[in-house]
C-alpha cells in the first residue's frame, strides 16, 4: 500500500514541478513567443502527417499480420515492434544509415535525383513515423484478432468481394481500435526527440520540434521551456482523458 | 601521504557509500568536447591516487542547467567563461575557477576535403550542407563570433545540441563541413580539418572548478591540481588542446 503511494508520488512530482515552477504570468506571453509558435506549428503539422502515414502504411500492415501465423508472423510482429523498444536515437542511427547520403537507400536518391532526406521537414516526419506507427499497428491488430470473422462471412456469402467487405464491414467494425491506435501514435509522434535530432537535425521551422524547443530553451529561457513542457503535458493529459474508455475506464 | 589522507577523508565523512576502503569516487561534469582529454586524465588518477572518476559529459549548457537545478557533482569543466560565471554567480563553485585550457575552432571535413573547402567564406558556397552547434552551446557561441569577424552569413542545415553532434554529422557524411574545436578533429580518424585564419577565429577558454557542496573536496581539488600540472597539460596538449 505504502509502496503503491510511493509508485503513485513518483509520477505526481514531477507534474506537479512543472505546475508549481510555471511561470503562469508570462505563460500566454510564452506561448505566442515567434519561436514557440513556430515550434508548435512545426510539431503539430509533423505529428499529424506521421499519424496519417502510419494510417496509411499501418492498416495494412496490420491487416497482414492478423491474416499470418507461425514464423512468419512472428519475425513480421519483432519487426513492426522494434521501434518501441529500441532508444529513440539508436533508431535515428538507423534511419541515417538508410536514408541519409550515404545511406543504403539513401546513396541512390542522392545519386538519381539529387534528394538530401536528412535536415529536412520529410526526415523529421519520418523519424516520427518510425517510433509512432507501432501503437498504431499494434492497436490495429488487436482490434482485428478479436473480431467476428461471422460478419465478414455473412458479407462474402451475400456475394461482397474482398475489397467491398473490406471497406463495408472489416474497416467500420474497426473504427475503435483504428482510432485509439491513431490517438497513441499521435501522442507518441508529437513527443519524439531521439529520432528527430539524429536523422533530422534541429533547425527552427524545419526540424525544430516542440521537444526539441524545450531542450535548446531549458537553459537560455527557462520560462519557454516550461510553458512547451506544459502544453505536451495537457495534450498528453487530454488524450488520456478522451480514450478514458480505453484506458482509464472499467474493462 | 595523499592516499593515507583520502582514507581518513572516506573514513570521517562516511558519505562514500559503496566504495572500497581507501577507493573514493568523484564526479566531474565536463564539456562534451573534453571527453578524449578527461578520460586520459581520469585513467590516469585511477592508477596513481586511487580516485575513480565518473564523467558527465554534456554540451555544457546542458551541464549548467543541471548544475543549476542542484544536481551532484564534484567538478565542473566548461567550454567558456560565460557558463561557468552563471554557476559561479549561483554560488556553487567554491574559490575562483582557473581556466586550464584553450581550443581554436577549425572546419571540419570529410577525408580528403572532397569539397575543397578552404576557409569559412567557402561556407556560403551553395548546394553546400553546413551543419553549426546551436548558438546556446558554446561551440556554436563561439562559431557565430568567428563567422561575424569574416563577415560571413551561413545558412546551416542545422544547430546541433552539442559540438559532438557536428562532428558526427560530418564524419557520417550527412553534412559537408562544420565548425568545431580543432581538438574535436585532432582526435578523430574519420574527418579532416580545414584551419581557419587567425584573425577570423576565436579562442575558447576552458574553466574548471570545484563545486561548493563537494563531498570529496580533497579528491575534487586533486584532479584540478592534476589537469593543471605539467602532466595533465600533456594529455590535454596530446588531445589538441593549447595549454595554459
Amino acid at each position: 500500500m505504502a509502496l503503491a503511494g510511493l509508485g503513485l508520488l513518483f509520477f505526481l512530482l514531477p507534474l506537479a514541478g512543472l505546475i508549481v515552477r510555471a511561470p503562469w504570468d508570462q505563460a500566454l506571453a510564452g506561448i505566442t513567443a515567434p519561436e514557440t509558435a513556430t515550434a508548435l506549428g512545426l510539431s503539430l503539422f509533423c505529428s499529424l502527417a506521421a499519424t496519417a502515414a502510419a494510417l496509411g502504411l499501418g492498416i495494412p500492415l496490420a491487416l497482414v499480420l492478423s491474416r499470418t501465423t507461425g514464423n512468419v508472423r512472428s519475425v513480421m510482429r519483432a519487426l513492426t515492434t522494434l521501434p518501441m523498444v529500441l532508444p529513440p536515437v539508436v533508431g535515428g542511427v538507423a534511419l541515417l544509415l538508410a536514408f541519409g547520403r550515404r545511406g543504403l537507400v539513401g546513396s541512390f536518391l542522392y545519386q538519381a535525383f539529387g534528394v538530401q532526406l536528412p535536415f529536412t521537414t520529410a526526415a523529421a516526419v519520418m523519424a516520427e513515423t518510425f517510433v509512432a506507427m507501432p501503437f498504431l499497428v499494434i492497436a490495429v491488430e488487436g482490434g482485428l484478432r478479436s473480431l467476428d470473422p461471422r460478419y465478414e462471412e455473412a458479407a462474402r456469402a451475400l456475394g461482397a468481394r474482398g475489397w467491398m467487405v473490406f471497406a463495408r464491414v472489416t474497416l467500420p467494425l474497426l473504427r475503435p481500435a483504428i482510432f485509439s491506435g491513431a490517438v497513441l501514435c499521435w501522442a507518441r509522434a508529437l513527443g519524439e526527440f531521439g529520432a528527430t535530432i539524429t536523422f533530422a537535425g534541429n533547425f527552427p521551422g524545419t526540424t525544430q520540434t516542440v521537444p526539441l524547443a524545450v531542450y535548446i530553451a531549458l537553459e537560455t529561457r527557462p520560462e519557454s521551456a516550461i510553458v512547451l513542457s506544459l502544453i505536451l503535458l495537457a495534450v498528453s493529459l487530454a488524450v488520456l482523458v478522451g480514450m478514458r474508455d480505453q484506458w482509464l475506464g472499467e474493462p | 601521504m595523499i592516499l593515507a589522507t583520502a582514507m581518513v577523508l572516506c573514513a570521517c565523512g562516511g558519505q562514500g557509500s559503496g566504495s572500497l576502503p581507501g577507493e573514493s569516487d568523484i564526479t566531474v561534469f565536463a564539456a562534451a568536447s573534453l571527453q578524449q582529454a578527461f578520460d586520459k586524465v581520469g585513467a590516469r588518477l585511477k592508477t596513481t591516487n586511487n580516485t575513480k572518476t565518473t564523467f558527465n559529459y554534456a554540451g555544457t549548457q546542458t551541464l549548467t542547467a543541471q548544475l543549476q537545478q542542484g544536481a551532484q557533482a564534484d567538478v565542473f569543466a566548461s567550454a567558456d567563461i560565460a557558463h561557468m560565471n552563471t554557476v559561479e554567480g549561483a554560488g556553487l563553485i567554491a574559490g575562483p575557477s582557473k581556466i586550464f585550457a584553450q581550443n581554436w575552432l577549425e572546419i571540419v571535413v570529410a577525408k580528403g576535403n572532397p569539397k575543397g573547402i578552404n576557409g569559412l567564406s567557402d561556407l556560403t558556397r551553395s548546394g553546400l550542407v553546413v551543419v553549426l552547434a546551436d548558438p546556446s552551446v558554446p561551440a556554436g557561441k563561439y562559431a557565430q563570433q568567428a563567422l561575424s569577424k569574416a563577415h560571413i552569413t551561413v545558412r546551416p542545415a542545422s544547430l546541433e545540441l552539442q559540438v559532438s553532434g557536428v562532428l558526427s554529422k560530418v564524419a557520417l557524411g550527412e553534412a559537408d563541413a562544420g565548425i568545431v574545436y580543432a581538438s574535436d578533429i585532432f582526435t578523430s580518424t574519420r574527418v579532416d580539418g580545414v584551419p581557419i585564419a587567425v584573425d577570423q577565429n576565436v579562442i575558447a577558454d576552458y574553466p574548471i572548478g570545484a563545486l561548493k557542496h563537494s563531498a570529496h573536496a580533497a579528491e575534487a581539488r586533486g584532479f584540478i591540481d592534476f589537469v593543471l600540472s605539467p602532466e595533465g597539460q600533456g594529455i590535454l596538449k596530446s588531445s589538441g588542446f593549447l595549454g595554459v
